[in-house]
């Protein structure tokens, strides 16, 4: 049945128009058993979309997605028994308590009363609820909700795990904590997690697809896709030198791409960007010196990750 | 299937007993079925039946129904839990199904606690049984109907108010029709009080079985499940 026993989660050419408006566009990946995969775009881009796609929320305009093998429309409740799924507002029962909640997410999974039990236990431990088992979810604050919404995802040990942005409008202790849950659980699960947030990524993925105005724009480990898009570094010297002729001099160092002045007058500070193999920095000094201007400071400038990403998202906007 | 269903009713009718509206729902039916019930046998010639009180809880049906029911699909949408719901291995039928067992349950228990004028009237006077079981399927049947509207309503709108007032608008417009039938001919007199709810209603009151009308009950019932489960299908292609 399965085409590929490895592939948990396949995308093909997934399009979803909402109307005239284009949701998501051609959108196709696979995730491999035992991956945890980032899926990174800004606000609007399409992140949810896709996941609402892949649990058989919504079907698609045109596509295919298969989970564990089952196509998510032909062999719908098959695919929907081997996913846990995190909705984006974590959205939940708030006149039920949490272990209420959770009985009752497994019974509708099918679970077996003593294994669901069990597995009540395990989970409540796992995501530290223990406390609030018996309290109503609407007196939850929002971090113990999203552990609620994690605890019901993973209660009944799915194969793909899909958490649409699992840290959103947490307080950043809780975020840590959860972030450290979600790396716990990609020990033994397939997941497929979706942020806005670039370091969130590189702190627990594997691997990244990126999506720009609901299409795919890259894919890599989030390493390769730091180095790969540090298509410039940049330098900051503070110079004190004729302005025209600095600049100039500066844009003939070779592997320079680009240099920008901030500061009038003799004393001024240049950016100077170049390919992440061409450090200037000596060439600067020796630049300075053979001109008897004043090298008052040279800093290097690693761009942030944010810095790449919205590069990475404008570069292929056209 | 029969388990996705009775885990859904399960749910929805521990949330029933377990707040406090279900109980001031089922409260305020019971004062003015009451009310109607005191007044059905305090009148200048007392039948010692129900018939008056069963017509009159009725009328309060088309209030409670949509009250009842209100929260059950339109809650889901608003706090997104249909979400979940939907991407559960479980049916759209069987969500829907599970939902308006746990609303039969609760009608059943109430008409339950209504058996208690039963009891007094037997107390008072020497009623005739017969018509009285009559009576009771046709509440029974009736609820059932409403009930199945108001879930329907239900689906329509993530607003309770919304959904409750569709549902009370729908019931409403079912037994005004009845009215507005003799004040037509022909054909349309016909079609108008066959679609009445509360005509079809009058038979049980007075201790008829009619099959048309229990035909018509189920097929009612049966047609606002149908399309609440379409309803929350076509959600999917939004
Ligand atoms: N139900 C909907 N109807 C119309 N447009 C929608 C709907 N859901 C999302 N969109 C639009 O589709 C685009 C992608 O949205 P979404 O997948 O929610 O992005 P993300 O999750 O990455 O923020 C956005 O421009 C959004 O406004
Ligand atoms: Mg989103």
């Amino acid at each position: 049945m399965a085409t590929n026993p490895q592939a948990m989660i396949e995308a093909r050419e997934l399009t979803k128009y909402y109307g005239d408006f284009v949701g998501v566009e051609n959108v196709s990946f696979t995730i491999h058993k035992g991956e945890v995969v980032g899926l990174l775009g800004p606000n609007g881009s399409g992140k949810t979309t896709t996941m609402r796609m892949l649990t058989g929320f919504m079907p698609p305009t045109s596509g295919v997605c298969r989970i564990a093998g089952h196509d998510v429309l032909a062999d719908s409740l098959d695919a929907r028994r081997a996913i846990g799924y995190l909705p984006e507002t974590v959205p939940l029962y708030t006149d039920m308590t949490v272990e209420d909640y959770l009985e009752f997410m497994g019974s509708i999974r099918g679970l077996d009363r003593d294994y669901l039990s069990r597995r009540i236990n395990q989970v409540v431990d796992l995501c530290r609820l223990g406390t609030y088992r018996k309290s109503h979810i609407a007196k939850l604050s929002k971090g113990y909700r999203q552990r609620v919404g994690i605890a019901q995802a993973i209660l009944h040990e799915p194969q793909v795990l899909i958490m649409d942005e699992p840290t959103i409008g947490i307080d950043p202790i809780q975020v840590v904590e959860t972030r450290q849950l979600i790396k716990t659980l990609g020990e033994d699960h397939t997941i497929l997690l979706s942020t806005h947030i670039l370091p969130e990524v590189s702190l627990i993925c594997q691997r990244v697809l990126i999506i720009h105005d609901g299409a795919l724009v890259a894919e890599d480990t989030p390493a390769n896709l730091a180095h790969r898009l540090r298509a410039s570094d940049r330098v900051e010297a503070e110079i004190r030198g004729p302005g025209a002729a600095v600049m100039t001099a500066l844009r003939a160092i070779p592997g320079v791409t680009n240099v920008t002045r901030t500061g009038e007058g003799d004393i001024a500070t240049y950016n100077v960007d170049f390919r992440g193999d061409a450090d200037p920095r000596e060439a600067i000094g020796k630049l300075v010196i053979g001109n008897n201007w004043g090298l008052r400071k040279l800093n290097p400038l690693s761009m942030s990750l944010e810095e790449i990403f919205l590069r990475l998202t404008l570069s292929e906007e056209g | 299937m029969f388990h996705n269903i009775l885990a859904i009713s399960w749910k929805e009718t521990k949330v029933y007993f377990s707040t406090p509206a279900a109980y001031i729902i089922a409260t305020v039916f019971l004062a003015l079925t009451g009310y109607f019930f005191v007044q059905s046998i305090s009148v200048a010639l007392p039948e010692a039946s129900l018939r008056q009180w069963a017509i009159a809880s009725t009328a309060v049906f088309t209030l409670w129904a949509p009250v009842l029911t209100m929260r059950l699909l339109a809650e889901e949408q608003k706090l997104g839990t249909l979400e979940l719901l939907m991407t559960s291995p479980v049916r759209d039928t069987e969500i829907v199904l599970g939902k308006y067992l746990a609303t039969l349950i609760v009608l059943v228990s109430t008409l339950m606690i209504t058996l208690f004028y039963v009891i007094l009237l037997n107390w008072f006077g020497d009623p005739d049984m017969g018509p009285m079981f009559v009576g009771y399927l046709g509440l029974l049947l009736f609820g059932a109907a409403t009930l199945s509207i108001g879930l329907f309503a239900s689906s329509l709108s993530p607003n309770q108010i919304v959904s409750a007032v569709i549902g009370f608008g729908v019931l409403l417009m079912l037994t005004l029709i009845g009215q507005a039938a003799p004040l037509t001919e022909g054909v349309t007199a016909q079609v108008l009080s066959q679609i009445s709810i509360t005509n079809h209603f009058q038979d049980f009151a007075r201790g008829i079985i009619d099959t048309h009308s229990v035909v018509y009950f189920v097929v009612l019932t049966v047609l606002m499940l149908f399309l609440t489960s379409r309803n929350l299908e076509s959600r999917r292609w939004r």
